[in-house]
């Protein structure tokens, strides 16, 4: 028996098969989505540029070169060029990409989370639970994201956890109302009731039954937003509240750059085209996911 | 005594500014291993009477005994291992994405029953249904197969009593047949006891010994099998009910 | 006269896990006549009568050998052309008014937007034309049907709107899906004569769709049984009860009666020859 034999067999023998091949499925509808396979691509990428830095480096990504200093792209031996220290830019993004990808993972481990345990609590409760815990959620939702951030990062001090720390607190809100607003859709459903009457409690329902159904529609929209996580952490590095120097992040190049972006436009380019490209990845992947996790379309 | 005593049961929601009074002084009787239905149009209140009996519904007037003592809200446990409910779409009681596996043992684990893999196989076979189906998700059976694994939900727990919500009203004719006949084995084999609703007069006649008639949240009235099938009616709602599911009938 | 002809009619949907064919291979005549499609689901029955619209969305594909309405070719249609049919010449009742209606439009305007806008009707003619309609599905007070928003209205009261609006533009031929399942026994016998009686009056051809063999027995001139995608057995509706082939046998027998035995209902055991 072949591997898609195995994933494609009607009556699955284990738990295990029976979700194989449901993920099987999943990548078949993924995979007709020309633009998603491209942005599956791009955070492959990305992941395997953090992983393997070191070794596909040519540089030091700290230790500063001054007779090499602003040579332009494509020169010998620095094909995206050097900056104002000597240090070379293509080197600097591989181990940028670190520190992106550290802020994404934590960001995801955090604020979709709680955002989904606040929004469907307050969705699958209703009344007073609801009140409370959705107007703390707008008083969040009210203050600009950045300048929120801002507040915090000025308060905690800056530096790297603080700057994930400041992007998960004021990005939980969005999660909590999109999974409240699934919450509601589903509280009234035919299995929740029938869950109900076996004498399940509300924390079983929540977690094992409400949960899995508001998923798809966090885990898209976390994968949209992932692009204005990278945005906000390169927008605290730029302002010169993240990452300090001299850690290679790509906002803080991109700042540090500011200063020749007449005279060495790619200073400051390379690290933007990174962040573009990586945000572009993030927002491709999580348009192919609506298609394959929405529950609407799902099951068919 | 009758196991189940519904005693001028009301139900009343509040929906935005006006108040629904979808069930108005009810009473009716279910003795132990008997079949009680429901039948009347949409809008009745026959299925609100249902979720009113197992709290999915608010209880606010009159009382629902089971075996003589009152529900207290919310049910207890040992409430859910008593009575259990058949819903009547099969494509929206089964959970999405969950297995077969996991919707059936879901009732063992909620009450701390072990020896899970027997009872899940067990349960497949007593509704008809191959074991190798267990580790299926909802989306790949069929209607009528999804609504064996919605009874053999209901049954995990060992229920005296079922309530049937429109059961096989969302199912094909031959397919409606099979459940029907299963429902009746299941009955016959635990002795269990039925308050089943429905729109269609020859469903009920088929099932149940007794039927209440009811229009607009109200009783109309309340029949034994054999008046049914005489045409023996005393409310014209009845008759006129009847009427128009003459070819229903047995020459039809 | 035949008003459509069908030959060797195909649709077929590409998933996933391969061609899935939901209509394989149906023929049939229509003239200004009552004919009902009855099966099971999954037989194909709704995605035949969709292909008479051509209202078929992708992955799905309509394959025939012949396909015309009132000598127009249907696959060949521009879609320009298939706009002028759907509607005006041909029309479609879906089963359940809820998802058919405008839920933020009040009925009024929803039934005076087709003669506004295609026929560039005046606007107090549109209206009487409207009015009309309702009487003509018996609503008894249409000026207030027409101020209301569909969610005001029952599900009988929806329905019977559904086939006015579809009838304002006097077509020859009405498709009707289920047309009647999601309404009330009560309801269902009075929005049925509706149908009889605008069919017979207006000489229209009716393709009625239905799961209850009773029912369309009882209402059309001619029976097309379908069983995967196939029919099985084509029968004049009132030879239906008297119906040979084992399948349709099979559907009228498992049906539960009042007054009849509570023994077990006799299962339809399915021979794999039928769906060849």
């Amino acid at each position: 028996m072949t591997l898609t034999e195995w994933l494609r067999d009607p009556n699955p023998a284990s738990r295990l098969q029976s979700r194989m091949a449901q993920t099987y499925l999943s990548w078949l509808r993924l995979r007709r989505n020309k633009l998603a396979v491209i942005g599956l691509m791009i955070t492959v990428a990305l992941v395997l540029m953090a992983i393997f830095a070191p070794l596909l480096a040519p540089y030091d990504p700290i230790s500063q070169n001054l007779q090499e200093r602003l040579q332009p792209p494509l020169t010998a031996g620095h094909w995206l060029g050097t900056d104002d220290f000597g240090r070379d830019i293509w080197t600097r993004i591989l181990y940028g990409s670190r520190i992106t990808l550290y802020i994404v993972l934590l960001v995801i481990l955090t604020a979709p989370v709680f955002g989904l345990l606040v929004g469907t609590v307050a969705g699958y409760f209703g009344g007073w639970v609801d009140q409370v815990l959705m107007r703390i959620t707008d008083i969040f939702l009210a203050f600009p994201k950045l300048i929120l951030a801002l507040a915090l990062v000025a308060v905690l001090g800056p530096g790297m956890v603080n700057a994930v720390l400041a992007i998960a607190i004021t990005s939980w809100p969005p999660y909590a109302r999109v999974a409240r607003a699934e919450t509601l859709t589903v509280r009234n459903s035919d299995y929740i009731a029938a869950v109900k009457l076996q004498g399940a409690g509300a924390m079983r329902v929540i977690w094992g039954h409400v949960m899995p159904m508001c998923l798809p529609s966090v885990i898209i929209r976390v994968t949209l937003d992932m692009a204005g996580v990278i945005l906000t952490a390169a927008g605290l590095g730029f302002l010169g509240l993240g990452v300090q120097p001299p850690v290679p992040e790509w906002g803080l190049m991109i700042s540090a750059g500011r200063k020749f972006l007449f005279e060495q436009w790619w200073v400051a380019t390379m690290p933007g085209l990174a962040i573009f490209i990586v945000s572009l990845g993030f927002n491709l992947l999580g348009d192919g996911l609506r298609d394959v996790l929405d529950p609407r379309s799902a099951g068919r | 005594m009758a196991l189940i005593e519904i005693d001028t049961l009301s139900v009343t929601f509040d929906a935005g500014d006006r108040r629904v009074r979808a069930v108005q002084e009810v009473s009716l009787n279910v003795d132990a291993k008997a079949s009680f239905g429901l039948v009347g149009e949409s809008g009745s209140g026959k299925s609100t009477i249902l979720r009113a009996i197992c709290g999915l519904a608010p209880i606010t007037g009159g009382q629902v005994r089971i075996g003589g003592e009152v529900v207290k809200s919310p049910r207890s446990k040992a409430f859910s291992a008593q009575v259990q409910m058949v819903f009547q779409d099969p494509y929206a009681s089964l959970h999405p994405r969950h297995t077969i596996d996991r919707t059936l043992s879901e009732p063992l684990a909620i009450h701390g029953i072990g020896d899970t893999d027997a009872r899940v196989m067990a349960a497949l076979s007593d509704v008809g249904l191959p074991t190798s189906f267990r580790f299926r998700y909802p989306h790949q059976l069929s209607g009528g197969q999804r609504q064996r694994v919605a009874i053999a939900r209901a049954l995990m727990l060992k229920p005296q009593i079922l309530l049937l919500d429109e059961p096989t009203s969302a199912l094909d004719a031959s397919v409606q047949a099979e459940v029907l006949n299963l429902l009746a084995r299941l009955r016959d084999e635990r002795g269990l006891t039925f308050l089943m609703v429905s729109h269609d007069l020859a469903v009920i006649d088929h099932m149940c010994d007794r039927v209440l008639v009811m229009q607009h949240g109200r009783a109309v009235e309340e029949l034994s099998r054999e008046a049914l099938a005489g045409a023996r009616m005393q409310t014209d709602y009845a008759r006129s009910l009847f009427a128009a599911s003459a070819d229903r009938m047995l020459e039809g | 006269m035949t008003l459509l002809r069908v030959r060797n009619l195909r649709v077929t949907f590409d998933t996933e896990t391969g061609p899935v064919e939901a209509v394989r291979g149906v023929s049939f005549d229509l003239g200004r006549e009552r004919l009902g499609i009855v099966g099971e689901s999954g037989s194909g029955k709704t995605m035949t009568g969709r292909s008479m619209l051509r209202l078929i969305r992708p992955p799905g594909r309509i394959e025939a050998d012949e396909m015309r309405f009132d000598g127009i070719d249907i696959l060949a249609a521009s879609e320009t052309q298939m706009r002028a049919l759907r509607g005006p010449r041909m029309a479609m009742v879906m089963q359940d008014p809820k998802y058919s209606l405008n839920p933020v439009m009040r009925v009024g305007a929803q039934l005076m937007e087709g003669l506004r806008q295609r026929d560039r009707v005046g606007r107090v003619e549109a209206h009487a034309k409207a009015v009309a309609a309702l009487n003509a599905v018996q609503i008894r007070d249409p000026e207030r049907v027409m101020e209301a928003y569909p969610h005001e209205l029952s599900g009988g009261m929806g329905q019977r709107v559904m086939i006015a609006m579809m009838l304002i533009p006097n077509p020859d031929l009405l498709i009707a899906d289920e047309p009647t399942s999601a309404l009330d026994v009560t309801v269902q016998a009075e929005v049925l004569s509706i149908l009889d009686a605008l069919v017979r009056d207006r000489g229209m051809g009716l393709i009625f769709i239905s799961h209850d063999l009773r029912l369309v027995a009882r209402f059309c001139d001619r029976v097309l049984v379908m069983y995967k995608g196939r029919v099985v057995e084509e029968v004049a509706a009132r030879d239906l009860l008297k119906a040979r082939h084992p399948y349709t046998q099979g559907l009228l027998n498992c049906l539960p009666r009042i007054g009849g035995n509570r023994g077990p209902l006799p299962g339809l055991d399915r021979d794999a020859e039928w769906a060849r």
